[in-house]
């Protein structure tokens, strides 16, 4: 199946039920799937009027008690930047899935691009956190949206799983565990009374106990700074408490989030990270690399957010160079920068979209890396 | 042949005539009932109907990375476009496969391995030229055997709808069967070239 | 944090059952017309006798998406012209609730206008209340899709250039199973009305003209709030059996009220089921402690 499908496929065996989408190329399978196979698990796909209004209604559908998401690129992950900012603010648990497409504006539908890696960080106004995956293979696209599903409803808040298109168009052999070798996590319920129930009241790790609408709870869910009953707490100190919780909850539990895959990185001198597609072209290259005998390691991010800085810092002094492969202008690159702080030599291997990226242009990267030139 | 060797196959034609079809059959094929890894990426227009289409397959005994396939060593075209803009990509002891009627080849062609099936007419005569593709499948599986043909025609099973599956059975039967034929023969054609 | 406490040897109000009292004072001007839709709906939904565990308010921003911040039920105060589609998946994943909207006319018809008409037209099974004071309040009184041609407001100083709609015949246009208007003085005809459309399967919506004497009124020098109460009051004209594209709305002439849809359709939900009752075993298994396969 292609990637679009399993997608789709993950989100069905974690239990997502409500689907509400709008047609965007390369996305569209996605909804088309979802459409076709929800009702059979008696599920509601719903085509909103756009983007804005999907991600609205996944929300609401959210606060419903039922796991939800959408899937959408390039312009249609730009309309709903407004509502991925209520879901964080009123930490609703549900899965956004972008299958990205070369941008800025229409730019090539049909044609692969990572270019909304820093519009996934901080494409919604304000601070806050956000957890991202990027798969790599259809396999990936059915796994991590699992993952999404799960980390969705433990740190209530919209998980990303930042596709591209070739993933979602690329057809490859899926395999789908039995069901009760998949791990499914639901959100967290309150255990006390109405009367002693606080919704935005966490518990040791950051993460509040949700009452879904209808549990007899009476909650009231704002977008609204808001203090931990719910109501609407207009000053910076209550402002500076709920956005505290909202970025401490993500980065006090990034060890447990925050997931990697590290190839030949003992003796490594280049160490190349990337994530989705990209990543394959740089395993190739690796690979070719070694061939050739030069020590080159990976470093393929399952997570993109949060960036795993303390691996790179730790990492960067080891090595004689770190070479980020994406396809954009540079993007994730600069928070591989950030985190190096000047140990190593970063360079990128990019382009703006439209064309994955061939493992010949990384593999010269890394054999002129390896010399001491960047 | 090395079970660990990558095959690369492109399949070519417009919008509509089941080109990315084709290559997920093929793909499933491979993968589902032959156990192999494969890859099946596309391209296409603006436009998901019409326009230039291909479907680049990769077929391998290990896992496969990088999922383009730049040099294919295996060309079917399925509309003139798709020859014209493809065929220069094709590695020079590569197979050309086409569709007789759709496609007109030029002579500095003969260096590679050419093989032509009317496969659009033939699915007229079945009934819908819609399963040209499939006919394309069963020619493909005669002339350059990249999977069981049980294989393909399980996965043609799984992808055609219920009650087009006789049909569609036929239709890659008509095509391996011409394919079949032409091998006969070209092993005469083959020796005719080098006594040149 | 602070929670109030009651006071003593002060009966509770008939409406403290569904207020969140702690919350009161509330942020509205005095004379506004909000308060008055506030406790009509609050009695609409008393007289419907229903548990108020099975409602839910869901409101968009504005004067009147505050509405939400002060019933005591599931309430939500979503962005800026999306309460409809938040609505419309909270109603899906609990058809078992019911869920009232309530809006401004600004976000209802100028942000939120595409999703009113869509939502109007799969008949989602919502009842939309709209606040309708002919601009935006709670930013200090701007020009709204509502607003008379010729008014004054911050955005429009010499007078507005804009047609404004006629919501309740835009409602009716959509496919809205009930439709009624009133002025925020007729509060006996509006608690019946929102009774109504509480009670009515689909898409129903009732329109309130309301003053908005800080803003609208001030601008246009329509006196108190209570003069803008009596001078809405006067203008309207009761039509009960109306073509909705005749019910005019237009403050200088004539501002026709009454109940003007009241029709059978079936709904999104109605018809999700009919296509798709074949292959629905577990039909509304979808919350995940009810669900089973894959």
């Amino acid at each position: 199946m292609n990637g679009d499908e399993a997608c789709c496929e993950g989100a069905l065996a974690v239990g997502c039920r409500f689907f509400a989408g709008y047609p965007i190329t390369p996305a569209t399978e996605v909804a088309e799937a979802m459409s076709r196979r929800l009702p059979q698990l008696g599920g509601i796909y719903i085509q909103m009027e756009d983007e804005i209004a999907s991600m609205a209604a996944i929300l609401g559908a959210s606060w419903g008690g039922v796991k939800s998401m959408t899937s959408t690129s390039g312009p249609g992950f730009s309309l709903m930047m407004e509502n991925i900012g209520l879901g964080i603010c009123t930490e609703t648990p549900c899965v956004v899935c972008n299958v990205q497409r070369a941008g800025p504006s229409t730019g090539l539908p049909t044609a692969a691009g990572q270019g909304d890696m820093m519009q996934a960080r901080w494409g919604s106004h304000g601070h806050y956190e956000i957890i991202a995956l990027s798969p790599s293979s259809p396999q990936e696209m059915f796994d991590m949206t699992i993952r999404a599903f799960n980390l969705s409803e433990y740190y209530r808040l919209p998980v990303l799983v930042m596709a591209d298109e070739v993933v979602g168009h690329m057809n490859e052999r899926v395999i789908i565990p039995r069901e009760e070798d998949i791990e499914i996590i639901n959100r967290r319920k309150p255990t006390v009374s109405r009367e002693d129930y606080l919704p935005y009241e966490a518990d040791a790790d950051g993460i509040a106990p949700m009452a879904n609408c209808g549990d007899g709870y009476r909650i009231h869910v704002t977008g609204l700074t808001h203090d931990e009953r719910g109501y609407p707490a207009m000053n910076a100190k209550a402002h500076e408490q709920m956005v505290t919780r909202l970025v401490g909850k993500i980065r006090n539990n990034r060890d447990k989030i925050i997931s990697t895959k590290n190839f030949y990185l003992d003796d490594a001198e280049v160490v190349v990270v990337s994530y989705g597609i990209s990543a394959r072209s740089s395993m190739k290259a690796v690979r070719d690399a070694r061939n050739e005998g030069i020590k080159a390691g990976l470093i393929k991010l399952e997570t993109v957010w949060p960036f795993p800085e303390e691996l790179i810092r730790s990492l960067a002094p080891q090595v004689k160079a770190l070479i980020m492969v994406e396809i954009n202008g540079g993007q994730m690159v600069l928070e591989l920068e950030r985190s190096a702080r000047g140990a190593c030599p970063v360079s990128l291997v990019g382009n703006y979209g439209g064309a994955i990226l061939h493992p010949n242009l990384i593999l010269g990267a890394i054999s002129k890396a390896v010399k001491g030139k960047t | 042949m090395p079970d660990k060797r990558e095959r690369h196959i492109l399949i070519t034609g417009f919008g509509g005539q089941g080109i990315v079809m084709a290559g997920d059959i093929l793909g499933k094929a491979a993968t589902l009932y032959d156990h192999k890894h494969a890859t099946m990426t596309q391209n296409y227009g603006p436009e998901a109907r019409g326009g230039a289409c291909t479907s680049q397959v990769i077929i391998s005994g290990e896992e496969i990375l990088f999922p383009c396939v730049e040099e294919p060593e295996i060309l079917v075209c399925m509309s003139q476009e798709a020859y014209t803009k493809n065929v220069k990509s094709l590695r020079p002891e590569g197979t050309l496969i086409w569709d007789t009627d759709l496609v007109h080849t030029r002579k500095t062609d003969m260096r590679y391995k050419t093989f032509h099936i009317p496969s659009t007419r033939f699915a007229e005569q079945l009934g819908t030229k819609m399963m040209a593709n499939i006919v394309m499948l069963g020619f493909l599986s005669a002339v350059e055997p990249l999977v069981h043909s049980e294989a393909l025609k399980k996965a043609i099973m799984d992808s055609v709808p219920g009650s087009t599956k006789d049909n569609n059975l036929h239709a890659f039967n008509k095509g391996r069967e011409y394919g079949t034929s032409i091998i006969k023969g070209l092993v005469k054609a083959e020796q005719a070239k080098h006594q040149d | 944090m602070t929670t109030s406490k009651p006071v003593k040897n002060v009966p509770p109000h008939p409406m403290d059952s569904l207020l969140r009292t702690e919350r009161i004072p509330h942020i509205w001007c005095p004379g506004c017309g909000i308060g008055t839709v506030f406790s009509a709906v609050i009695a609409a939904i008393k007289n419907t006798g229903w548990d108020p565990n099975s409602i839910a308010m869901v409101s968009g921003i504005g004067c009147t998406g505050r509405m939400a911040g002060y019933i005591k039920l599931d309430s939500f105060h979503t962005t800026h012209g999306r309460a409809l589609p938040f609505a419309t998946g909270l109603k899906l994943a609990r058809p078992q609730t019911k869920v009232i909207v309530v809006s401004g006319d600004g976000d209802l018809f100028a942000i939120g206008g595409n999703h009113f008409i869509h939502a109007a037209r799969r008949n989602m099974d919502l009842t939309v209340i709209c606040v309708n004071n002919l601009n935006y309040g709670m930013t200090g009184g701007q020009q709204a899709p509502s607003t008379p041609l010729g008014a004054k407001t911050t955005t429009s100083v010499s007078g507005s250039p804009e047609e404004p709609f006629n919501f309740s015949y835009l409602a009716s246009a959509c496919g809205a199973t009930y439709v009624a208007r009133w002025t925020a003085m007729q509060v006996r005809s509006l608690r019946s009305s929102i009774s109504e459309a509480l009670e009515k399967r689909g898409f129903s919506f009732v329109e309130v003209i309301t003053p908005c004497p800080s803003s609208f009124g001030r601008r246009n020098r329509m006196g108190s709030a209570l003069e803008m109460l009596k001078f809405y009051h006067g203008r309207s004209v009761i039509r009960g059996d109306i073509d909705p594209k005749d019910a005019s709305m237009d403050i200088d002439k004539e501002i026709v009220v009454g109940k003007f849809v009241d029709i059978e359709r079936s709904t999104f939900l109605d018809h999700y089921e009919k296509f798709n009752r074949p292959q629905m075993p577990q039909w509304r298994s979808m919350h995940p402690d009810n669900q089973k396969g894959r």
